[in-house]
């Protein structure tokens, strides 16, 4: 026989290991120790769980429990060692969703127990206002996060294909749309309270229901996909809120404690991505840039070839390489460490490469790839720190990177206004390797690219790496 | 329940939300990926909630859509749970540039 003190202490337990987890998270030298806390903090919660009930009053839906564990646990494996680097950002907004779904499942759950199985007796009094409104909240802010975060995975993929047919997700936003959120979000809140009186109506169930979903697409539309990861931080600290309203539910410690620690510290997460990207929270949630409307690209450049290039590498002293998106969806990261290996042997060349904060779809992507590659963690420098050395350089190679080198953020003007960028512009020729002169993520025209010093590449990263390598060989 | 259990629970509470807070305070930009990934991992705590929903079968009446309902939300936590520590997990080794046979 278990009881509740022991299961008090398995929850006190669990909650430690998150707490040194999320903290051993926050430094390079720790963070693997922590994701090994906090995985244990989960065994723990979840066998404190089964064995609480196994030794209480007994489990009943062993088949229901059991499979959930091993269809889900399956599910999740498969999917996060079958991911492609490339693919982790909308893996990680996908997961963050199911979360938020599950709360809001638990609390949906709750509920139409009383409603399907009317010999059951509702709680009375205080209890029944507090599961209520528990339940309301939890479904509220986990619907919100699954929509939300299933549409922040579509919008960091780009779009979806139906039918064969590539659909880009719009952004879309108007100013007014603001006080209808409020609305809708303050209308939520009016229905759960009306709900304590009649816990047992479904009509106030799939109000709540629907607005939230709605809320969460709201949330999400206007924002353009440069701003998504904070989106995604924001979502994560929210799913965590939702968790924590389910435990208001059962008043079980665990589920409150963890569930308000990923809220509040994935709400300083989400500041602290804002602060590496000069934004401001509520600029990037509520400031619309009025939709993608896509500048016609009207000025052309003559591309150059790679043995053009190459004869400009000749020589060279220092050779800074920008790398972005397009390297990690040609995956030429090692076609970039075989080019520097290459260049430094026969010219002695310095080669550096500076790693934008939000390079790529998450930030520390641009890190992750090359340290794949095996690049000297020594030679990735951070933007504040490579950008003085920029005039230095003769040579600025940038790989399908846009957005992250674009002189319009300085203007203080358009979607990039702000953000500080890596100024490859200073230095004395710049190479870029792209497959055409379309807009980047943000939708906007990039000066760089029609700039007199600049020779273009046109091609798809690991091609032209390729080519450039045989081409610096030959010389 | 009574008034002293939700005070103790709003206690709780309260105490983590701050504690989260202060928990995280500077995180070097290539870690950012790997702990948002690591606290929603975390998140998916709701597991708890979820087991204790499946776990119906009521005496006097049959709950069979609210553990239906439950079971999914157990599948879909465990995706969380698993899913976010295991892939939190590759990005790590990824950035430690340390590439071990196999996984875990």
């Amino acid at each position: 026989m278990i009881n509740d003190e022991w299961v008090a202490i398995g929850y006190l337990f669990s909650a430690a290991l998150f707490i040194f987890g999320l903290k051993n998270l926050s430094h390079p030298r720790t963070a693997p120790r922590g994701n090994q806390l906090g995985a244990m903090g989960m065994l723990v919660a979840v066998l404190t769980t089964v064995l609480q009930m196994e030794l209480g009053e007994g489990i009943v839906g062993w088949a229901l429990i059991g499979g959930g564990l091993l269809l889900g646990g399956a599910i999740g494996w498969i999917m996060a060692v079958r991911v492609e680097m490339t693919g982790m950002p909308e893996l990680v907004a996908l997961f963050n969703g199911f979360g938020g779904a599950a709360s809001a499942l638990v609390a949906l759950s709750e509920s139409w127990k009383y409603i399907e199985n009317e010999s059951l007796e509702l709680p009375t009094g205080l209890e029944i206002q507090v599961v209520v409104v528990a339940a309301g909240l939890s479904a509220l802010v986990g619907w919100m996060t699954l929509t939300g975060s299933l549409l922040a995975m579509l919008k960091l993929k780009g779009g979806v294909e139906i039918f064969g047919k590539w659909i880009r997700v719009p952004t879309w936003g108007p100013e007014w749309l603001n006080p209808i959120k409020a609305l809708l979000f303050l209308g939520a809140l009016v229905l759960i309270v009306l709900a304590i009186d009649d816990p047992t109506n479904t009509d106030y169930l799939y109000a709540i229901i629907g607005i939230s979903c709605l809320l969460g697409i709201l949330l999400v539309l206007p924002i353009g996909g440069a701003d998504m990861p904070v989106v995604v931080s924001l979502l994560n600290s929210l799913s965590g809120i939702a968790a924590a309203f389910t435990g208001f539910i059962f008043s079980n410690s665990v589920l409150i404690v963890a569930g308000s620690l990923v809220g509040a510290s994935g709400l300083i997460l989400t500041f602290i991505m804002c602060k590496a990207m000069n934004r401001q929270l509520k600029d990037v949630l509520f400031k619309s840039f009025g939709g993608s409307d896509k500048e016609q690209v009207t000025r052309t450049k003559v591309g150059s070839d790679a043995d053009e290039v190459a004869m400009m590498i000749d020589g060279a002293q220092k050779i800074i390489i920008v790398p972005g998106y397009g390297m990690a969806v040609s995956q030429c990261q090692h076609q970039v460490k075989e080019f520097a290996d290459l260049v430094s042997e026969k010219f002695d060349t310095e080669v550096k490469y500076a790693i934008h904060p939000v390079a790529g779809r998450m930030p520390g992507h641009m890190n992750v790839l090359l340290a794949e590659a095996n690049v000297p963690y020594e030679q990735l420098i951070e933007m504040s720190e490579i950008n003085p050395e920029m005039p230095e350089a003769d040579i600025a190679l940038v790989i399908g990177a846009n957005d992250t080198c674009n002189p319009a953020a300085r203007t203080g003007e358009g979607p990039l206004a702000g953000m500080p960028i890596i100024d490859a512009d200073a230095a004395r020729t710049v190479v870029i390797i792209k497959r055409s002169l379309s807009v980047g993520y943000a939708g906007v025209d990039n000066d760089l690219f029609f700039m007199d010093k600049t020779m273009m590449l046109f091609g798809d990263g690991k091609k032209m790496m390729n080519e450039l390598n045989s081409a610096v060989k030959e010389l | 329940m009574d008034p002293t259990m939700l005070i103790g629970s709003i206690t709780l509470f309260a105490l983590s939300i701050f504690l989260g807070f202060e928990l995280i305070t500077k995180v070097p930009a290539t870690l950012h990926t790997p702990l948002m990934s690591g606290a929603n991992a975390i998140s998916g705590i709701s597991i708890v909630g979820a087991l204790v929903g499946a776990n119906v079968v009521y005496a006097g009446g049959d709950t069979l859509v609210s553990g239906i309902l439950a079971f999914i939300a157990v599948v879909l936590a465990m995706i969380n749970v698993v899913g976010g520590f295991a892939v939190t997990n590759r990005m790590l080794n990824m950035i430690a540039g340390k590439k071990r046979g196999g996984n875990r």
